[in-house]
């Protein structure tokens, strides 16, 4: 397969934090705890920025107007098992990956460790290559690899720097999650064999398989599509499948939160539109109007939920259900619109969610609590902080202007081409999001602050370093999201077209001439 | 200067931007000057602009000016919003009058802000206001007027809830903010809807494109259903009946917010919004029904409201309600120039009552009780004449600009055919005896009678005497005053000479009272009008110019606001709170403890396993951690032996 870079852009986004991820490890102790911390630290941010620069210099070369794969990089790798290292990136992929790229070093310099840095710092580099395979393999085994080589870091990041309940929390979540996978693992094989059977060619490849299972019959893709949406439903998480994610937050530490909620959250809504819609096509429009009444049921059942959590961390846990319940809403949309808006939201999402929780992590470093009955009136003390809390607030609330509208706005209205009432019941999640948010604020930024509360510290300024770039993208993308949308866009075009051909169906029009509209048939 | 109309609220927001970051260096009380300057410069600017277009006829005072693409087109459904300005009478109209109570009030809120420590940042936020407030009348299309009109709402939570020490305060500006989403609901599924049949958010007229061109092409059904969803969201934002208790507690707010944003400009966006949609409205019965029953039942109910309430600040918020009653009333006769007319009359006198109760509460030391006090005319001369004059205005007492705007808006009632018997009419005659009467009764209690704050001990101490407040709190009072009187000449009735408001006409076609009334029966329901002030007025100054405690004239009906706070309590608050407490307990007891009882049920059941499963996870992790390795090196090696 021909490669369309000279540099092996994609390959290189794994392998420069993965190779930092073994200098961290590698800094001797000898050297002084001290010393030894400024320098995995450096290390660390090395490691993430050269990340970044890459990212950015890979937007930058991005073919607009192009809705397939770019630069792919495909190399032989275990021929006998049909395995290969096929990566690319499209309309899909490409934020998430830059948004990958800018969070992970705001994580490592927002939520520093005090204990054992080195680790804590090689775990996050190693995790960053994990979370970036993911969004850029284009091969299943390869993909699936990376999905749970995620997993690891995690799991130590939580069990070694988290708070009082870090073991359980960690232990939950990692057998939930991997319970989840051990369906995808099962689905993988399964689409691999099927595939092998029809051609007689055993093969992982992403494109080479749609070819194939895309013409299944509706019972098998029906089966394998559930095998496959089990552990993105639970990674993601989708309602019901969440009650790992309310413990595993509330006892993550600052990085690992950050990263829990806005990264690896979008692996698994990532995985549903790259893998099901692709490969199940006639599966994925049997099945959208359940998938639809999760993501409804999620976006209020998560905002319901969280109106009454006293912690913030764990009200943070419910809103993210209800947001990525969103991103389930305009997925199963099918309508270029709605999906489109899906991708957009998974980014907004992220920048939005990590801003919050280092937030909420910087407010728990002053005051040892994210219980909201124990904190007060930190907007006198502490008027940046809040500002800034605001902001992100009401990003998350979904105040045009800022990122979180242009996508929800996208879901609901592609929604509403498509499947009206959804849509219309799902509107009403805009309200509730308001009212916890809205409360949480004044339980803890309003009032008269007493005692330890009126002395709370303001940002640093390491703190408001990390801030500023998130505040600048939520504000830039709300008011200007052309240059993410012009690359979204061709893409979700093309997919959403594949699966109306696919399974014969059109998505609907709009405008005076439109027949009846309403469900698609 | 048509194509730079862009720079209108660009300079509010420039304003906000420096406010922001440098603000706190600023201080006091150039943040204030830097603030009024930039407003002030909108006004200017707005003028040049509103001139520009009274050059020009016919649909060539439509321009449309696409600053930049916002969501660029998305393949298939062609859906598209530019962050696009439309410039036309009516939009001026709005632009003019905001930007222009918004300058005088800028100027006000100097004086009245002296000293507090956030000075700064009221700037700020009354800066933001006013850029999304003419984002919002200016916007070219449905999404862009919602940018403004989300904008104004979060400046009103952050205004409400600005002495946020305070519980109340910052309980009222959440309960605003919450009021307003619940009805933004209808916004947005409007939106939905009227793009899906449409294809285009934009407004445009019938040669620009827009949805309100196809207005006439649409199914009736979706006319009624656009109409009722903006209807729901208008009527969040202008607090109608049963959204209206939001403003009443919106009072926890520094009076220039309550003048501004309360009264003057925010709570008029959605009567604007209707007169807006005015050529789709027009085209369903069903909806126009609805808005002006809506309408003149929230005049009537808030009027009845405002004749018991003690704080000054509140009568001011029940009357504002109504107020904005009779304005839904208006447009649901047809009448959408009478609407207007009265939303920049009532700009005006409400706008300097609230200033002129600020004033008193300024020279009070912060006493908002009307029993508290009395006889003020002799200490706040200055105050006590000019909001004489608001309350002559608001009364509907000729020749005051309230006689006509409210005149015109009672014969279009009058004239209408959508309801039998004149119903309308009359429960909009019976709130002007009420709003005579309410009005009177705050003058006299603030103004006339003894010094009853002599008698008013605040920790041991008593009061100091009150004093007039500073020319920068005075200058506006006087210039709104001014305007308060002169202000029918906008819309004289019987086609007289003078008639500016005229220039609507190519938005709007002629009222309905215009068509159907002679001049003599014009004649006969102004006289009808300012009888019934008098009587209003007279009635009010008998009942409580000698007696400040009249029980029976306040009953707890209505001091309590019909109860509609317990109502909504009862019915929403306290039912989605133990919703709320269910769901949560659900969550852990039933979904999470599905999950754990199934990772028990295996535990238990795999007993030979169980060395395993002892919940070592480590192992787990490490298990996978050398699987990768030795499956990654297994496959290079194939890679590489190969």
């Amino acid at each position: 397969m021909p490669n369309d870079n000279v540099f092996p852009f994609l390959s290189m986004l794994i392998v420069i934090p993965a190779g930092f991820a073994l200098v961290a490890a590698a800094v001797p102790r000898t050297m002084g705890e001290r010393a030894q911390r400024v320098m995995v630290e450096v290390v660390g941010a090395a490691g993430m920025l050269s990340t970044l620069a890459l990212a950015v210099t890979m937007a930058i070369r991005f073919k607009l107007h192009d809705g397939g794969f770019q630069m792919t990089s495909s190399h032989q790798w275990a021929p006998s098992v049909g395995v290969s290292w096929h990566l690319g990136i499209d309309g899909i992929s490409l934020f998430l990956v830059l948004m990958t790229a800018v969070l992970f070093p705001l994580a490592l310099l927002g939520g520093r460790v005090k204990r054992n840095p080195q680790a804590h710092v090689a775990w996050l580099l190693l995790l960053e290559a994990g979370c970036l395979g993911s969004f850029v393999s284009l091969d299943l085994v390869l993909f699936f690899v990376f999905f749970e080589l995620t997993l690891v870091p995690v799991y130590f990041i939580i069990a070694g720097w988290g708070y009082a309940k870090r073991s359980q929390a960690a232990v939950k979540f990692f057998l939930y999650t991997f319970l989840g996978s051990a369906f995808l693992l099962i689905g993988i094989v399964a689409v691999a064999v099927i595939h092998q059977h029809q051609t007689g060619v055993l093969t992982f490849d992403l494109p080479a398989l749609e070819k194939t299972i895309a013409g299944t019959g509706t019972a098998t893709q029906i089966l394998l599509f559930l095998g496959f949406t089990a552990a993105f439903a639970v990674k993601a998480p989708i309602f019901p499948f969440h009650t790992w994610s309310p413990d595993a937050y509330a006892e993550s530490p600052t990085a690992g939160v950050v990263i829990l909620s806005a990264v690896m959250a979008k692996l698994g809504t990532y995985g549903i539109l790259r893998f099901d819609l692709g490969l199940f096509p006639r599966a994925t429009v049997d099945l959208a109007p359940y998938l639809l009444t999760l993501g409804v049921v999620g976006i209020l059942y998560g905002a319901v939920v969280a109106c009454a959590q006293r912690d913030l961390k764990r009200l943070m846990a419910y809103s993210s259900l209800a947001h990525i319940g969103f991103i389930v809403l305009g997925t199963f949309a099918l309508t270029t619109q709605g999906v489109s808006g899906g991708v957009l939201q998974m980014v907004n999402h992220g920048l939005v969610t990590a801003a919050l929780f280092l937030l909420i992590g910087w407010i728990y470093e002053r005051r040892r609590s994210s219980q909201t009955s124990e904190l007060r009136g930190l907007q006198r003390p502490a008027p940046v902080m809040a500002a800034a809390f605001t902001l992100a607030m009401l990003a998350s609330i979904g105040l045009p202007g800022l990122n979180g509208f242009v996508g929800e706005f996208l879901i609901l209205s592609g929604t509403f081409l498509s499947h009206r009432w959804w849509a219309v019941v799902a509107t009403f999640g805009v309200v509730v999001a308001a009212v916890y948010l809205l409360w949480a604020y004044q339980q803890v930024f309003h009032h008269q602050p007493e005692g330890e509360n009126a002395t709370t510290r303001d940002l640093s300024w390491r703190e408001g370093a990390v801030m500023v770039p998130l505040v600048l993208l939520i504000v830039f993308l709300g008011v200007y999201p052309k240059p993410v949308l012009d690359r979204i866009t061709p893409t979700i075009d093309q997919l959403v077209q594949s699966v109306d051909q696919a399974t014969g169906t059109t998505q609907p029009g709009t405008g005076p001439t439109t027949a009846a509209p309403g469900s698609r048939p | 200067m048509l194509s730079h109309a862009y720079l209108i609220p660009l300079l509010p927001l420039a304003g906000f931007l420096v406010l922001a970051l440098f603000g706190r260096r600023i201080g006091e009380p150039w943040a204030g000057w830097l603030g009024t300057a930039t407003v002030a410069g909108s006004f200017v600017l707005s003028l040049v602009t509103y001139g520009a277009l009274l050059g020009r006829t016919g649909s060539g005072r439509e321009v449309t000016d696409v600053v930049y693409n916002w969501i660029p087109a998305i393949p298939h459904s062609g859906f598209q919003v530019s962050a696009s300005l439309l410039v036309d009478p009516l939009s001026m109209t709005m632009v003019l009058f905001v930007t222009g109570i918004s300058t005088l009030i800028h100027l006000y809120s100097i004086g009245y802000m002296d000293g507090d420590g956030d000075f700064p940042k009221f700037f700020l936020y009354l800066n933001l206001f006013v850029a999304s407030m003419l984002v919002l009348v200016l916007g070219g299309n449905l999404l862009m007027t919602f940018v403004g009109w989300e904008g104004v709402g979060v400046c009103s939570y952050w205004l409400i809830s600005f002495w946020f020490g305070r519980d109340s305060a910052a309980s009222a500006g959440k309960k605003a903010f919450l009021y307003n989403r619940v009805a933004d609901v209808g916004f947005l599924l409007a939106m939905f809807l009227v793009f899906e049949r449409t294809g285009t958010l934009s407004y445009g007229s019938a040669g620009g494109g827009g949805f309100l061109g196809q207005a006439a092409s649409l199914p009736p059904s979706t006319r009624t259903a656009v109409c009722l969803l903006l209807f729901l969201a208008a009527a969040g934002k202008s607090a109608q009946f049963p959204l209206f208790p939001w403003l009443a507690d919106a009072m926890e707010g520094p009076t220039p917010v309550s003048a501004l944003i309360h009264a003057a400009t925010m709570v008029t966006a959605g009567v604007y919004l209707m007169c807006r949609i005015g050529p789709l409205l027009s085209l369903s019965h069903t909806a126009q029904l609805v808005v002006s029953i809506v309408g003149v039942g929230t005049a009537f109910v808030a009027a009845s409201i405002g004749c018991a309430q003690q704080d000054i600040k509140k009568v001011l918020a029940y009357s504002t309600v109504s107020q904005l009653g009779y304005m839904f009333l208006a447009v649901g006769t047809g009448a959408y120039e009478a609407a207007i007319f009265l939303m920049v009359a009532h700009a005006f006198f409400k706008g300097l009552l609230f200033l002129g109760a600020g004033s008193v509460i300024h020279g009070l030391h912060d006493e908002q009780d009307l029993k508290r006090m009395g006889n003020l005319r002799r200490y706040m001369k200055l105050t006590f004449w000019t909001v004489s004059v608001g309350v002559v205005a608001i009364a509907g007492i000729p020749p005051l600009s309230g006689f006509f705007a409210k005149g015109d808006v009672l014969d279009n009632a009058f004239a209408g055919s959508l309801f039998p018997w004149k119903v309308m009419w009359a429960v909009g005659l019976a709130t002007a005896l009420l709003t005579a009467y309410y009005m009177t009764r705050l003058l006299v209690l603030a103004f006339l009678g003894d010094d009853r704050w002599k008698a008013v001990v605040d920790g041991g101490r008593a009061k100091k005497d009150p004093h007039e407040s500073p020319w920068v709190m005075t200058v506006p009072l006087v210039v709104l005053a001014v305007l308060a009187v002169v202000g029918g000449a906008l819309n004289l009735p019987g086609h007289l000479s003078f008639d500016p408001l005229r220039w609507l006409a190519p938005v709007f076609g002629p009222g309905a009272f215009e068509e159907h009334l002679s001049g003599s029966s014009q004649w006969v329901l102004g006289v009808v009008d300012a009888l019934v002030a008098l009587v209003g007025a007279g009635v009010a100054f008998r009942l409580w110019s000698r007696e400040t405690e009249r029980p029976a004239l306040e009953p707890a009906l209505l001091q309590r606001s019909w109860y509609l706070d317990e109502v909504t309590d009862a019915t929403l608050g306290r039912p989605g709170q133990a919703l709320a407490r269910m769901a949560a307990s659900f969550d852990t007891r039933v979904i999470d403890g599905a999950v754990t009882g199934v990772a028990r049920l295996t535990r238990g059941a795999g007993s030979g396993l169980r060395r395993v499963q002892t919940g070592y996870v480590r192992q787990y992790a490490l298990g996978i951690t050398v699987g990768l390795v030795v499956l990654v090196g297994y496959v290079t090696f194939l890679a590489v032996a190969r």
